[in-house]
């Protein structure tokens, strides 16, 4: 391994060739240290992968800080509580950790190992939580949910210490599948447009638009409310109605539509559309044709979640819908529930069987947000221009035919004319 | 798209810079008509919302004057009625959420974006954004029925302990009782305050993990070849060019808890007196105020309310600018050299 035993250095140095070394002696004489003491093999430091070092350290951290709590909590002092022992817990088990790092690695690494475990405890209470409050509120409302007429029945015949064999939150479903439908069919087509509006006409307008859409998503929801009711309920005397609530919700959803959209129509790569223009087509047709078919996925994904964000909000509905509990199909007149709606007023009234039927309810509303948000990742996730293996495999067979059309075409003696070329679609 | 064409006059002297000049189609005016079309409807729908407001607000506006900043009473039918207390109470509630949950956000950002295996991450990311998603009832139900109930102790403990700071006294409660009565320390700002934090947290979270995620690899690499530890490296390279996204993705934060209506009033116990002490039962917010008292509301009563609403749309208008100019001024999203 070493140059230096050897009489004649080859005169390409080998590469591992040490600095200091010189590569030819005989011009100078340089004088090199004397190795009279054989070096210690080297060992290779392991800089990936989990330590045993490590593993221990953390173990015995855990260990220790949970019995000295333990000992703390059921010996020494006249602690009590779950929160406590928890928090007491952990900040031993960091200060111990610390210092078994500290044994044997030097200030920065402990800095590291503390700053990861605090990091790491983050996360696993936000994480944490959330799974709690699903489960908790899937758990609580089981006691409803498990009973079918839960699903098939309004709650309007039934008094407050019916069985949760009786009624159910049909009503507050149906409100909220045609409120959405309401809200989606105003925010949708609008927050897309605003969306084109922003990414493709530029100017003056432009800029005063996108100014006002950051005001509309700082709008709180329950003043999305309050406006439909001082516009359409106090001015035009429209009734508490399920159009009303729709029409608070896309309020609400437009801003958040148009955002998320935008924000897709950006990503489109400048290629794609150039070459458009490049080939002659007008702004129209490369928008219809190029622009948003390209972003259709992340376009969808935006809609959805808008849904997924409309069909929680409470407040807006809670001005605006009024309360009932009999099925409504009518958005135009009567009052119409919700789910957000229904568990908020079934919760608040007290009474267990109408809490559990609460819970029941935002279970359901939950599992909705869920199915809308699923079915945005299974569209959406995917960058535009980004296609799924399917749409290659049309694309290519479609590039194939072309091809082979051409090919015809040559072999007919025809010289192919670029403007009579279809587009691979 | 139109912009961009070399000029030749900068290679030829002399030479006039060709004029290039074009039409548009009558399907491209007419998309742009339709376009701008929908700009406008966007101008003229917010611009109606809040030209409502104010014309709906101006009848209480003008009966209480400047008196409607400084009362802390609601009796809009006979007597004073003011925000002083609402806006204090909202306050209020929005910071303890944005104490609580700036942390959680920060750290659960950088977990994602540095900790976390490569293999969970979109996993992870799809998971915060679901959490965005859950309606705020939900939230507010949970805190409702479990939180408020389970953080009882904790309150306990910081009013045995941190009760002579002012924020945190409890009055009518003696420190140290061995058998306080349950309802003590529920319905307080700090019940609703926790609650909000963990709707806001997700929101500030992907934020900051999206500028987190930006940190050029270029200085990751730099720092790492210099022989920083990975906290080294988030310290010197991702923190600093996230500071603007974290700033901002908080700000965003406390204008969604500002806002926040049904979490907020299923949890509070309403109180029209300046609550500072966080502890204390009952609070106030004006969300919680509107949606509570706009069905049986008198006309006039309405604009009072509208009034109300008002002061809370210019206070999320005004977080949500300073928010908006932190991010953009920010590196955040700027590519290093090289």
């Amino acid at each position: 391994m070493s140059v230096v035993d050897q009489p004649f250095p080859s005169a390409s140095p080998s590469a591992d060739a040490e600095p200091g070394v010189p590569s030819d002696q005989q011009a100078h004489r340089t004088t090199v240290p004397s190795r009279s003491k054989p070096r210690p093999p080297r060992t290779r430091r392991q800089i990936t992968g989990i330590r045993r070092e490590d593993v221990l350290a953390f173990a015995g951290a855990v260990a220790a800080a949970l019995a000295t709590t333990a000992l703390l909590w059921t010996q020494l002092a006249p602690f009590t509580g779950i929160v406590g022992y928890i928090v007491v817990s952990w900040v031993l088990f960091v200060l111990i950790y610390a210092l078994l790092v500290a044994f044997d690695n030097n200030r920065p690494t402990v800095r590291d190992r503390i700053a990861a475990a605090i990091v790491w405890s983050l996360a696993f209470v936000v994480g944490g939580a959330l799974v709690f409050i699903v489960i908790y509120t899937g758990l609580k409302g089981w006691n409803a949910l498990k009973h079918l007429n839960f699903y098939t029945h309004d709650l309007h015949s039934e008094k407050p210490f019916d069985p949760l064999t009786k009624g159910g939150v049909l009503h507050a479903m149906i409100g909220t599948l045609i409120e959405l439908g309401i809200a989606m069919a105003i925010a949708a087509p609008l927050g897309l447009l605003v969306a084109v509006f922003l990414n493709e006409v530029p100017g003056q307008l432009n800029r005063l638009v996108r100014t006002f859409i950051d005001a509309m998503t700082a709008l709180p929801d329950v003043l999305a409310g309050l406006f439909i009711y001082a516009t359409l309920i106090l001015i035009f005397h429209l009734p508490l109605s399920g159009l009303a609530a729709g029409c608070a919700l896309g309020l609400t959803a437009v801003s958040i539509i148009c955002r998320a959209a935008y924000v897709v129509l950006r990503l489109v790569p400048g290629g794609l559309t150039e070459a458009s223009y490049a080939l002659g087509s007008g702004h129209w047709r490369t928008v219809w044709h190029v622009t948003l078919p390209t972003a259709r996925s992340g376009l969808t994904t935006a809609v959805i979640l808008g849904a997924a964000r409309a069909i929680g909000e409470t407040a807006p509905v809670l001005l605006v819908a009024g309360v009932t509990q009999y099925t409504n199909f009518n958005p135009l007149s009567g009052p119409m529930n919700s789910l957000p709606l229904e568990a908020y007023i079934l919760v608040s009234s007290g009474l267990q069987q109408f809490v559990y039927r609460g819970f029941g309810a935002a279970a359901v509303l939950l599992a909705l947000v869920l199915v809308l948000f699923i079915s945005a990742r299974a569209v959406g996730g995917r960058g535009p221009g980004q296609l799924t293996s399917r749409q290659l495999r049309r694309l290519m067979a479609t590039s194939r035919r072309d091809l082979t059309r051409y090919a015809e075409r040559t072999v007919a003696g025809h010289m192919v004319a670029p403007s009579n070329t279809r587009s691979t679609e | 798209m139109r912009s961009g064409v070399p000029s030749v006059a900068q290679g030829r002297k002399g030479a006039v810079p060709r004029k290039l000049t074009y039409r548009l189609s009558a399907s491209d005016r007419a998309f742009r008509a339709i376009a701008r079309a929908g700009g406008v409807v966007v101008l003229v729908l917010l611009g109606l919302v809040g030209a409502f407001l104010f014309y709906r607000a101006s009848q209480a506006l003008h009966k209480a004057g400047w008196s409607f900043l400084t009362t802390q009473t609601w009796n809009p039918n006979g007597g004073g009625f003011g925000i002083a207390a609402v806006v204090v109470g909202t306050v209020l509630i929005a910071l303890v959420a944005v104490v609580v949950a700036a942390p959680l956000a920060i750290g659960t950002a950088l977990f994602i974006s540095e900790y976390s295996p490569r293999s969970v991450q979109r996993f992870l990311v799809s998971v915060i954004d679901l959490m965005a998603a859950v309606p705020s009832v939900v939230f507010g139900l949970w805190g409702f029925e479990l939180l408020q109930w389970r953080i009882n102790s904790v309150a306990r403990w910081i009013n045995d302990w941190f009760g002579w700071i002012p924020l945190f006294k409890v009055t009518g409660i003696t420190p140290h009782d061995t058998q306080p009565t349950a309802t003590a320390y529920t319905s307080s700002t700090f019940a609703a305050g926790l609650v909000v934090a963990l709707m806001i947290t997700p929101i500030a979270c992907s934020i900051m993990r999206e500028a987190f995620s930006q940190a050029p690899a270029g200085e990751r690499e730099g720092a790492y070849a210099l022989g920083a530890t990975r906290w080294g490296m988030i310290r010197a390279v991702v923190l600093p060019f996230g500071a603007g996204a974290m700033i901002g993705g908080i700000m965003l934060g406390l204008g969604r808890a500002l806002g926040e209506t049904i979490a907020v009033l299923l949890i509070i116990a309403p109180v029209f007196k300046i609550q500072l002490h966080i502890l204390q039962q009952g609070t106030s917010s004006i969300s919680a105020l509107i949606a509570g008292h706009y069905a049986e509301a008198t006309p006039f009563e309405v604009s009072a309310l509208m009034a109300a609403g008002l002061a809370l749309f210019a206070l999320t208008l005004l977080v949500n600018f300073i928010a908006a100019v932190i991010v953009s001024r920010s590196r955040s999203g700027a590519v290093s050299e090289a």
